[in-house]
This record gives C-alpha cells, sequence and structure tokens, in this order.
C-alpha cells in the first residue's frame, strides 16, 4: 500500500496540475531549481558538520556519551546509540541530519538503530529553531508554557520512534 | 551563532576525548573522512530535495492545500478558538498546518509567522491558541519526509519509504502528547 502512495501523490499532482491548465512539468523544473539552491547553501554546513559528528566518533567521545546515557535512555526504551541525536535534534536541524546520517552508515540504513534514527528525523523537529523564529516575528516575551509542552512532544516522539521502529517496520 | 557553539564543543568534546582514550590517530583521520562524508551526503540529497521541492511547487499551485483546508476546518474550530471569529486567521493557519504536512517548509514558516502575529494582536504575552500553534509546528505532521528517504538511500536502504507508516503513528502521538501537555499546562498557568 505505503509503496503506491509517492508514485501516486506524484501521478496525481502531475493530473491535477494539467486539469487546472498549467504547465507541470515547468513547475517541477522551477520548483527544483529553488531546491537545489537552497541545497548549495546548505552544502558547506552539512561538510562541517559531518566533520564534527565523524570527529566526535573516532575519538571515542559518542560511546562515552552513549554509556552515560544509557540508564535514562534504557529507562524510556531508546537505544542508547541514539543519543546524539536526541540530544542535538531540538537544537539544530541540520546537525540532527549530520547525526542521523553517521548513524545510519555506521550501524546500516535497515538495522534497528537505522530506523529509529530515520522515523526520529522524520517525525521531530527542530524545537528551539521553532519556538524563536515564531514568537520572536510575534514580538512574543513570556512564552508561558510552550517549550515545555514542546519538549514533551518530542520526548512522546522519540518514544514513539524507538517502539514504531522495532513493531511498525 | 547557535551552530558556532555546536560545532566547537563537538570538535572541543572530540579533542579531549581522543586525548583521554589515546586516540589521537583516529581523531586526525576523521577530519577529511568527515569532510569527504559531508559532501557525499549533499550530493546524495540532491536528486531528492531537487525532486520534491518540484512535486511541492505543483501541490501548491494545483491548490491541494485550499483542499486540505477545507478537511481541516473542523478541527480547527476545537484548536483555535478565534478561528470561528476570524476567516483569515483560519486560512493562514490551516495553511501553515496544511503546508507543513505536504512538506513545504518554504512556504509553511511565512503562514505560521502571519497567523502568529494576528493571534498575538500586539501582546507580548503568549495565549493558548498561540502556544498550541507552536507546539504543533514543533511536533512536524509530515506525509513523506522525503529528506530523510533521501539519507536512508544514501546509507544503503533499498525501501526508503517503509518508515512511513511509524513516522505517522510517531507523529500522531507526539503532536497529541504536546497539544494535552499545552492544554493541561494552560489549565494551571493561567496568566502569564
Amino acid at each position: 500500500m505505503v509503496d503506491y502512495l509517492v508514485p501516486g501523490l506524484l501521478l496525481g499532482a502531475l493530473v491535477l496540475a494539467l486539469k487546472k491548465k498549467e504547465n507541470p512539468y515547468s513547475l517541477l523544473l522551477e520548483g527544483g531549481e529553488e531546491g537545489l539552491k537552497l541545497l548549495v547553501q546548505l552544502i558547506p554546513t552539512l561538510i562541517l558538520l559531518l566533520t564534527a559528528v565523524t570527529m566526535l566518533r573516532s575519538s571515542g567521545a559518542v560511546e562515552w556519551i552513549s554509556t552515560v546515557c544509557a540508564p535514562v535512555f534504557h529507562f524510556f526504551g531508546i537505544p542508547p546509540e541514539t543519543a546524539m541525536l536526541v540530544l542535538i535534534r531540538p537544537i539544530s536541524g541540520s546537525a540532527a541530519l549530520a547525526v542521523g546520517s553517521e548513524l545510519m552508515l555506521t550501524h546500516g540504513a535497515d538495522s534497528l538503530i537505522g530506523r529509529t534514527a530515520a522515523v526520529m528525523l522524520g517525525s521531530t523537529e527542530t524545537t528551539f529553531y521553532t519556538i524563536s523564529v515564531y514568537f520572536g516575528a510575534a514580538g512574543i516575551k513570556k512564552t508561558r508554557y510552550a517549550l515545555p509542552a514542546a519538549l514533551i512532544a518530542d520526548m512522546t516522539g522519540f518514544i514513539m520512534a524507538s517502539l514504531t521502529a522495532k513493531f511498525l517496520m | 551563532m547557535i551552530l558556532s557553539w555546536i560545532f566547537t564543543v563537538l570538535v572541543g568534546i572530540s579533542l579531549v576525548a581522543a586525548v583521554l582514550l589515546g586516540r589521537g590517530s583516529e581523531l586526525a583521520a576523521a577530519i577529511p573522512q568527515g569532510a569527504q562524508a559531508g559532501i557525499t551526503l549533499a550530493i546524495s540529497l540532491a536528486g531528492s530535495l531537487c525532486l520534491w521541492t518540484g512535486v511541492g511547487r505543483l501541490l501548491e499551485k494545483t491548490g491541494v492545500t485550499g483542499y486540505l483546508s477545507r478537511l481541516l476546518r473542523p478541527l480547527l474550530h476545537r484548536l483555535f478558538p478565534e478561528t470561528k471569529q476570524d476567516p483569515v486567521l483560519a486560512g493562514t493557519v490551516s495553511a501553515n498546518i496544511c503546508a507543513n504536512f505536504l512538506g513545504l517548509g518554504n512556504a509553511a514558516t511565512p503562514m505560521g509567522i502571519q497567523a502568529a502575529r494576528r493571534m498575538a494582536k500586539g501582546s507580548t504575552v503568549a495565549g493558548d491558541s498561540l502556544c498550541r500553534l507552536v507546539v504543533l509546528n514543533t511536533a512536524s505532521i509530515q506525509l513523506i519526509p522525503a529528506t530523510v528517504a533521501a539519507i536512508r538511500v544514501s546509507a544503503g536502504c533499498r525501501s526508503p519509504f517503509d518508515i512511513l507508516p511509524a513516522v505517522w503513528v510517531t507523529s500522531i502521538f507526539s503532536a497529541g502528547a504536546g497539544l494535552a501537555a499545552a492544554w493541561l499546562m494552560g489549565k494551571l498557568w493561567r496568566h502569564g
């Protein structure tokens, strides 16, 4: 079922655009060009962050962090190998991308840890960044309970990602 | 600025750990290896990113977002009561949620900011609706996580989309938990 969703969505979008007398092919090209421009801006960040993450891995610090965090992570049912990802995900999106990709390369994309990392990346957001952008733009000084509530959402996401990666795929 | 700190802290921890564990040569080798892994990741993301931003543009132009917004109306009125009286606000909030759902990050943020400004009405204290809007935006409910799928492919995965059900279930639970927490804390945390 899921296998047909993505190609189906692609065809659906194309047919809808044709029905609306739009030019879907040129829209795809236009959007694609924009996506590539975004990527070009992102390349230096990805290189820097993957350098840092690879350094962290080969220095032995990643294992050390996982060991230190292991009791807490075991308690919540989250694989301790994902500790770095859990710690960095709410703070920086590109750093999380770097950590997640390194996890998948080290442990294998189809391993339990690789799948858990993928689900975590796909179902959570850069909480601190989002909060500062929205409240900053709206001129809010007192954010009340927004941050704790958002962090509870993240925590639930990490726990559920560990569960669903094990039982739903 | 935040990335300067993250980068410096990561390099600092690596150096300290390498000295303590005697892994100097591995650490030195990691620098060119990591840089290369960075550009490999960027290149392997390029194809998917290009294609999906294109599809995003298609979905935007064909009015799928508008159709989804109408489906969302009943839920919207419950979560954000002031959208009942304010059709403009209802429009921006639902456009924000739908754009997030379809993975159109570029379209979602300006809409969300517009809605946040309208909800704040010049006050510096976040109201319950604004808190809920922000929590919903930090929870990421996304139909197709295309970037993650691209990373999985680059790490040698054969069926990158098999995470979809897991991602949906996880997102729904995390958004639900966030909204429930916001609702509870909103009761306890009455005034600013």
